[in-house]
């Protein structure tokens, strides 16, 4: 199945042995930062899949993220289930809110989808907000005890790197399997797909369950990196930033999203140190991508150097 | 929930009241979105920010005036204009290159927007709370249905509607309007038959946002002006638009009543829960009408 180009192998397999050395040679606080742009970039990836490459109007993501992430938060906080079974009830608990959520939006279409799913998971949102006695609300919860072999930073950071590795690879499965090809073409042209007898809602709902179970993972994830989580994860905002790091890195391609990622979090670390107006600074160089890399970052390199360019119809606009 | 708790029929009138001005506020704001998304097409991330730094402007104005009823009454004719002034420049010298762009580019433009907006007010403005006085002819409160109810309300109740009937007025008894109208369904068409629709985009954009600055300035005194005001109204503005129909006047009207009124009720029968209430009747909205009430532009 990855029969594309030897370099690109090449290239991925020798910065994999980066990564992995890499907690060796860093100090913790780096180490932390580049295991918290894994969460993130598992996160972006998840949305690519129905954005770009459903071309689903999924405009509020976080809320499957933040949904993973408070299960595991509060088996473990209150209930007495081993951490594995914890820790698997997040990503499926994601999905099946996926399903419930997606079942009612893809009987929308475009902007109107978005917008039921908006106010879907804005429930979720103020329910955990409000929910003082289950949530702790605005406070969240703090302190969350994960086993031994991955509480601290480096080993965390191995384990959310195993994990990420794994989910991409099932991604790319998926984007490259029948499925994935049919996904995609019920993302150009939807009647014609309607037309030849291929069910596109039905299609459109399986991406978003996998789509909301990989957001699931980069939940659960989050928890044992952060070990707390708090309303915000869920919050509007967070998803438009998500949203965003796949514009950033280039939608319609597969590793765009986690450059959008990783630019968002180390601009965010690092231009924050200086000035407390990293936003401010964010702004201005989104503004400069868009007038000068209108493709995203990944769509501007892989059109500069010959690797196949980007699917020009785009079909996740309009 | 509170035990034991009863709801009489004054409790219901005021909440009622309470749910109707905070409706006219949601209206003004939202109006402002629906019409930039009508004729650009552009959900206006941004329009928050312009809502707060309508607020803001009108705290600055307030306070330099030296307060009182003049400062009152002058912060809410310059607050706006200030915040049309703003969205102008952003307008002409940034967003008009994009038109011919990828439609989500646009939204990402807004949101870089909105990014650096709130940023400028940070810098500007700080982090503290702010806040500005009523005129003393609108503090204190008359009882209605036998409980009491803010004057300020009932300012806000009067205000709602006379905005609305600006507006329809505007666009359909003047040129300019009845243009941008066109424009919003069929923009080529407008283009072909020789109007500049460069500078339709600008002044629908400027008239949105002017209108977010009105209802940022109409509410700075009901509210404490803070960084983050930006966050709710944005949210409650794009669901009001789109169960009212995208693009429709009328419609973000309908939809400000829906979502004011079940707001405050829900506050009455379960105050724990009230914020989930308006997003439970978008929701219902959306299932039985998936386009919104009212008939959409686009």
């Amino acid at each position: 199945m990855f029969k594309g180009n030897k370099k690109t192998l090449l290239v991925s397999a020798i910065l994999f042995i980066c990564l992995l050395v890499a907690p060796s040679f860093l100090p913790r606080f780096y180490t932390y930062i580049i295991a918290s742009i894994y969460v993130t970039a598992l996160l972006a990836m998840s949305l690519n899949l129905v954005v770009g490459y459903g071309g689903l109007y999924q405009f509020h993501h976080c809320a499957f993220y933040g949904v993973s992430a408070y299960t595991l938060a509060l088996l473990i906080t209150k209930s007495h289930v081993p951490f594995w079974v914890a820790f698997g009830a997040g990503p499926i608990a994601a999905a099946l809110t996926g399903y419930l959520i997606g079942w009612f939006c893809v009987r929308l279409s475009k902007l109107y989808f978005g917008m039921l799913q908006i106010s879907l998971g804005s429930l979720i949102w103020a329910i955990a907000f409000r929910w003082y006695s289950l949530t702790g609300g605005d406070d969240g919860i703090h302190g969350i005890s994960v086993p031994d072999f991955i509480s601290s930073t480096k080993s965390s950071y191995y384990f959310i790197l195993v994990v990420l590795t794994i989910s991409l690879v099932l991604m790319y499965i998926i984007i490259k399997s029948p499925f994935g090809t049919t996904l995609q073409a019920t993302r150009d042209n939807p009647e014609r797909c309607e037309a030849v007898g291929i069910n596109v809602r039905k299609h459109q709902l399986i991406a978003l369950v996998i789509s909301t179970f990989f957001a699931g993972v980069a939940g659960v994830l989050y928890v044992i990196l952060e070990q707390s989580v708090f309303p915000d994860l869920l919050f509007w905002v967070f998803s438009l930033e998500i949203f965003i790091m796949c514009l950033l890195g280039g939608w319609f391609t597969f590793a765009g999203p986690i450059i959008g990622a990783a630019m968002m979090v180390s601009l965010r670390t690092f231009v924050g140190v200086y000035t407390e107006y990293w936003t401010l600074v964010l702004g201005v160089i989104l503004i400069l991508l868009i007038f000068f890399l209108p493709e995203g970052i990944m769509g501007f390199f892989l059109d500069k150097f010959g690797a196949k360019a980007p699917n020009e119809d785009h079909g996740g606009t309009r | 929930m509170e035990p034991g708790h009863t709801i009489t029929l004054a409790a219901v009138g005021s909440h009622l009241l309470v749910g109707l001005s905070r409706a006219m506020i949601l209206f003004i704001v939202s109006s402002g979105l629906s019409f930039v998304l009508g004729v650009l097409r552009v959900p206006n991330v941004a329009h928050g920010s312009l809502y707060m730094i309508g607020a803001f402007s009108a705290y600055a104005v307030f306070t330099s005036i030296g307060g009182g009823s003049t400062g009152f009454w002058l912060a809410l004719a310059l607050a706006p204009l200030v915040v049309a002034a703003v969205s102008f420049v952003a307008e002409r010298s940034l967003f008009c290159r994009l038109y011919e762009r990828e439609h989500l580019m646009l939204l990402l433009f807004t949101f870089a927007l909105m990014l650096i907006l709130d940023d400028l007010v940070k810098i500007i403005w700080g982090a503290e709370y702010r806040s500005i006085m009523a005129p003393d002819y609108f503090k204190g409160s008359v009882t209605i249905f036998g409980s009491s109810f803010p004057k300020y309300n009932l300012f806000l109740l009067a205000a709602g509607p006379v905005v609305a009937v600006g507006l329809w007025l505007f666009t359909n008894k003047t040129k300019i309007g009845k243009i941008a109208r066109a424009a919003a369904v069929d923009r080529e068409m407008v283009g072909a038959v020789g109007i500049n629709v460069s500078w339709i985009f600008a002044f629908a954009f400027v008239l949105g946002c002017f209108l977010a600055g009105l209802g940022g300035a109409l509410m700075a005194p009901t509210v404490s002006i803070t960084l983050g005001m930006d966050h709710d109204i944005i949210i409650e503005a794009f669901l009001i638009v789109t169960i009212g129909g995208l693009g429709n006047m009328w419609g973000a009207m309908v939809g400000s009543l829906i979502f004011g009124i079940t707001q405050s009720f829900g506050v009455l029968l379960w105050p724990q829960f009230a914020i989930v209430f308006p997003y439970a009747a978008v929701v219902v909205v959306l299932l039985a009408r998936p386009t919104g009430l009212l008939k959409s532009v686009w």
